[in-house]
């Protein structure tokens, strides 16, 4: 080695085990599922005796199971597209406006992720009983846009952060309106960044397990609260293979949330990049 | 692109502008009148509030109070995009996301023109800012000199009848600045169109505009051609702003009118000539102001002005001359080359002489004293 020993290195070597011990302690469930998945046996099993997608097959051949998920898909889109609808105007109003009670919105928006789901969950099923709201489609986008929107709005507010201002003052000296100012020159510049929160809203609406458990019905039940519900009854490896298909869209998301956000930092990089005279 | 277009139209009227943010005065009661076809620059140090008269004529802040005509119209709370300015900003502001022509066609799509006139006129605007075949490229592939020529481009592709330029050249270099300010200024003349420009660049100002308006703590201090602030600034403030200027304080001996030679008794001993600014008494508190290179050395001789020479600077088209006249004064003279005078060394006796008409007497509480 032609590079001298740091000080500390021993202890530097220590942290960075543990580190990755905890790393590989926290993703190794996630991990063990996936071959879990592919066993040929009738209950969960590791390691698996062989390879068959027969419950990927399965999991297809179910109605209940196709039905929950398309459930999850409809909540899923409509909560996307509304929290960031709602997300994008928010954090434009935060941004450029001038709002009264600016810290008492900020604390709102906040919310819903300090407030433990579980309450907002009783508290929801409580309203939503009355309302008849429970088990609905509505329902659960209207639930699922409260837990998105925190998310939907500070995404927007970093893209509207990195963007230059004055590119507003400018597109309105040309004449633009207000809206053709945001639909010409804003959002296309913070495009990337309202793709991923769409993303992540559409993510945190299918994965949410707590709220959904409570408003669902017995007829109409998100894919989590399916997964719930055969925990108790039947542990097969649907289950894994569900939980598999789960993890690779979540990660399928975050690497093209990564992306817009690559895409969104090229954007923003200040247009003074030339040199030549 | 049509000559002479600013017409009546390109009339810019400030009125009694006061805009304060909270207890701060940024501009205080500035009434400005910017004639059609006229360049007229906004000069002052940071915190002045030529920004914020720009702005305001702009439509991107509303005064607290006063008026704003454009061309007879008055715009004071009118929304920006409907006052028909063309503007260029300090920063580079085109559209990262737009190609250059997309960009200077942008205020034409804004306005509803059609598809093939707005590339029409968007490339007769690039040929007329010498950009021709850079229509394609994106904006963060020109240089910065490119980048502000193209924001000139489409601040004027639709012929707005007033263009609003703030410190447009400040992120260039020297040669670069120098270049485009006479590019800009015959754009201007060629266009016929009426520029308000700010710039806190005083050989800026000068070059470039008819008329320069001089600002200081959100107050007009002086509006007028370059050469009359030069000759005869208005104000101490002026006098110091634009130029080098020494300023040595004393009292008249008598009282003077406005324009009329005043004979100052100079604080620390010694008379001087000057003209007055504005109407003094007898025994008034001025502060005599003149120009280094209209100071004239002299072998020390009679009741005249003397002092010891501190530092000759030496550098080539003038020396300029540091020399001590006693109580903590000093002046700065300024020698052209060529003009025959002998050189001065360090240590030696010198005379200081000046022309009445070329020194000004300004009364020291007129506009607060300052330097």
């Amino acid at each position: 080695m032609s590079r001298p020993p740091r000080p500390g290195g021993v202890g530097r070597l220590l942290l960075h085990a543990v580190a990755y011990a905890v790393i590989v302690f926290l993703l190794l469930p996630t991990v063990l599922v996936a071959p879990m998945s592919v066993s040929p046996e009738k209950y969960l099993q590791f390691p698996p005796s062989g390879f068959s997608l027969r419950w990927y097959g399965e999991y297809f051949a179910d109605r209940e199971w196709i039905e929950a998920t398309l459930f999850s898909a409809e909540a899923g889109i409509i909560s996307a597209i509304g929290a960031t609808i709602i997300g994008t105007m928010t954090a434009l109003a935060l941004v450029r406006g001038r709002v009264r009670g600016r810290a008492f919105v900020e604390l709102l928006i906040i919310g819903p992720v300090v407030v433990p789901h579980i309450a907002l969950a009783v508290a929801m099923f409580l309203v939503y009983e009355q309302l008849r709201l429970t088990g609905t489609l509505v329902g659960f986008a209207m639930a699922h846009i409260v837990l998105a929107l925190p998310f939907a709005i500070f995404t927007v507010l970093a893209a509207l952060y990195r963007f230059d201002a004055d590119l507003e003052m400018a597109a309105l000296s040309c004449g633009a309106s207000r809206i053709a100012t945001f639909r010409h020159v804003t959002l296309p510049m913070i495009a990337p960044g309202v793709a991923s929160a769409a993303l992540f809203a559409f993510i945190i609406s299918f994965d949410e397990a707590v709220v959904s458990f409570f408003i669902s019905d017995l007829d109409r039940k998100t894919l989590p609260r399916k997964m719930f519900e055969d925990i108790d009854f039947d542990v097969s490896p649907v289950l894994a293979a569900v939980a598999t298909m789960l993890s690779l869209l979540t990660i399928a998301v975050l690497v093209l949330g990564h992306f817009f956000k690559q895409m969104a930092d090229r954007r923003a990089a200040p247009a003074a990049g030339g040199t030549k005279p | 692109m049509r000559q002479g277009q600013a017409g009546a139209e390109g009339r810019v009227a400030v009125h009694d502008l006061v805009k304060r943010f909270g207890p701060v005065a940024a501009v205080d009661g500035v009434s400005l009148e910017v004639s059609p076809g006229e360049f007229v620059a906004l000069l002052g140090p940071s915190g002045s509030g030529k920004t914020t008269i720009l702005m305001a004529i702009a439509g991107f802040e509303y005064p607290t109070s006063g008026r704003i005509e454009i061309g007879g119209d008055d715009v004071t709370w009118a929304p920006a995009n409907t006052r028909n300015l063309g503007m260029v900003f300090q920063r580079y502001t085109l559209f990262p996301h737009m190609s250059v022509a997309e960009n200077i066609a942008f205020p034409l799509k804004m306005r509803g023109v059609a598809r093939a006139e707005r590339e029409r006129r968007a490339l007769a605007a690039l040929e007329t800012v010498r950009l021709g075949g850079y229509g394609e490229r994106r904006p963060n592939q020109l240089s910065g000199g490119q980048q502000q020529r193209i924001a000139l481009a489409r601040a004027i592709v639709y012929q707005p009848r007033v263009l609003l330029m703030d410190e447009p050249l400040s992120a260039l270099d020297k040669n670069l600045r120098e270049e485009m300010q006479l590019e800009i200024k015959h754009l201007q003349q060629q266009l016929g169109i009426t520029v308000v420009f700010v710039t806190h660049d005083q050989t800026e100002a000068m070059t470039m505009a008819d008329r320069v308006a001089v600002l200081d703590h959100g107050r007009l201090q002086q509006v007028g051609a370059p050469r009359d602030l030069y000759e005869t600034p208005a104000t101490p403030f002026v006098a110091g702003f634009i130029g080098e200027t020494n300023f040595l304080p004393g009292r008249t001996v008598a009282a003077a009118g406005d324009g009329m030679p005043v004979a100052v008794e100079l604080d620390g001993g010694g008379r001087a000539e000057a003209t007055a600014v504005g109407a003094l008494a007898a025994n008034a508190a001025v502060r005599v102001a003149v120009r280094p290179e209209r100071l004239a050395l002299a072998e020390p001789a009679g009741p005249g002005l003397a002092g010891t020479v501190i530092e000759a600077i030496y550098a080539g088209v003038a020396t300029t001359c540091i020399a001590d006249l006693g109580g903590e004064r000093r002046v700065r003279a300024r020698i052209a080359a060529g003009t025959g005078g002998r050189a001065w060394s360090a240590g030696e006796r010198v005379g200081v002489s000046w022309q009445a008409a070329d020194a000004r007497a300004f009364a020291t509480t007129a506009f607060g004293g300052q330097a």
